[in-house]
């Protein structure tokens, strides 16, 4: 019953996205017809406000504390889970054509898990495996032709897109290896619980290392709310196009930059 | 037939013109390192805050084009602007920026950026690529400067692109969400910009 219930609020999410990623507007108006839409703006803007109440009082105190242990504990945490969202990753490497990616992540992954005891130490990259680039099957989605849809402000998980949002549903429809070894898995070891600590951990470790551009940016902000929505699509952007941060970057929007030479 | 002395004679000309327009041309990547030395060198100094807030912004004036990211980050409303409105607005532009973009330095104490290649993207633009050095309190930070070629004699910078998040469309889509959810009124923005410089 359950899964029927998520199977249909998928096919919901992707429809809706199918339709707002192609339901640009045509014209030229003042409203970027690239950027994704703020379908459900002030309730969007409500959860905002809502997660950080939530962030103030709980996560970024907690990010903090965990900011003041030792180096290496913060770096064999990070590397843990790093390790494990690549049985995400090579999955959605698979369905996105890159096979010789999975296959270079699947060695990351075995070697990572034994040599490197668990994932704590990364072992490969010593090894001189390449850069590793996550991938979600919101990621795939795109990759297949599914436009973002609108911009949402999840409670708690805070922003997403109808389509990444729909991509974090497969996770837990069987998309996720550990979800499923870990809630359904009938074993002595794992239980829904260590998945849960393990996505509170990974929350805790994204917020630790963001506390000051993210207080810095507040402070700068005159509405932070939409710079905090554009820095997300500018990085789901960013990954769906697997551009690299580094030397050579693809550049968007460059027509952009042109016409301010005509003003 | 053009003689072997006229040759020559056309061959220095050309020679001489080439030099001269090369003579001050600064290469954008030692640009951007020269700069970042700078402001690397006023955040070490034994200087109050305040002080190294305003000769931050002393570098920021010679080096970055504020009156065309100002531009840009307007988008498509800057061609509904009134002559008025568009000075009003470098005005309150560039208050907000030389204030937001110093007091961001401000908070690092001594920050090593290492400037790697570049890439000439068109005439008018040259990407800079470098990494902010890790620390113990945050990884390795990837950063790239678009940099204005127009005039090689005088380059500027027009976005910092951090870890692949561009900070003038970032500011662009801000501010297009304060003009749009005020029923498209520009005033909007120059009162909150005003608000917000207070």
């Amino acid at each position: 019953m359950k899964k029927i219930l998520i199977s249909s609020l998928l096919a919901i999410l992707l429809s809706f996205s199918a339709n707002a990623g192609s339901d640009g507007e045509k014209n030229l108006s003042k409203k970027d017809s690239r950027q994704t839409k703020d379908c459900f703006e002030g309730l969007n803007r409500a959860t905002f406000s809502l997660n950080q109440g939530l962030d103030k009082a709980i996560l970024k105190p907690v990010a903090k504390a965990y900011r003041s242990l030792p180096s290496p504990v913060r770096t064999g945490t990070s590397n843990v889970l790093v390790n494990l969202s690549s049985l995400i990753t090579i999955p959605n490497n698979v369905l996105q054509g890159q096979f010789k990616t999975a296959g270079v992540n699947t060695g990351r992954f075995i070697i990572n898990t034994t040599v490197g005891i668990l994932g704590l130490f990364d072992v490969a990259k010593e090894m001189g495996f390449s850069e590793y680039e996550k991938e979600d099957y919101g990621q795939t989605l795109a990759v297949w032709g599914v436009g973002p849809g609108c911009y949402i402000v999840l409670p708690v998980l805070g922003p997403s897109t109808l389509r990444d949002t729909a991509g974090s549903f497969i996770n837990v429809m069987g998309g996720d290896p550990y979800y499923n070894v870990s809630a359904h898995g009938n074993n002595h070891y794992l239980d829904r619980s260590d998945y849960m600590l393990t996505k509170t951990v990974s929350a805790i470790d994204f917020r630790s290392k963001t506390i000051d551009s993210f207080d810095n940016l507040e402070k700068n902000s005159l509405d932070f709310y939409a710079s905090v929505k554009s820095l997300y699509i500018q990085d789901r952007e960013r990954k769906i196009k697997n551009t690299k941060t580094g030397a050579t970057i693809e550049i968007i929007y460059e027509d952009d930059w042109e016409e301010i030479e005509t003003q | 037939m053009i003689s072997k002395k006229n040759l020559i004679f056309i061959s220095f000309i050309i020679f001489t013109l080439t030099n001269i327009s090369n003579s001050n041309s600064i290469e954008p990547d030692i640009f951007v390192q020269s700069t970042v030395n700078r402001a690397s060198q006023v955040l070490s100094d034994n200087l109050t805050k305040d002080q190294k807030i305003e000769k931050l912004k002393s570098i920021a004036e010679e080096t970055v084009d504020i009156e065309g990211i100002g531009m840009y980050t307007l988008g498509a409303y800057r061609k509904t602007l009134s002559e008025d409105q568009k000075r009003e607005y470098k005005i309150l532009f560039k208050q907000y920026f030389l204030k937001t973009f110093s007091s961001r330095l401000a908070e690092y104490s001594n920050p090593e950026i290492q400037v790697n290649s570049k890439e000439k993207l068109n005439k008018n633009y040259t990407m800079v690529s470098s990494i902010l050095v890790e620390t113990e309190q945050r990884p390795e930070i990837n950063i790239n400067w678009r940099i204005y070629t127009k005039n090689p004699d005088d380059p500027k910078i027009r976005d910092l692109i951090i870890e692949g998040l561009s900070l003038a469309r970032t500011q662009k889509e801000e501010f297009s969400s304060i003009i749009q959810s005020n029923d498209e009124n520009i005033e909007a923005l120059f009162a909150n910009l005003k608000k917000f410089l207070e």
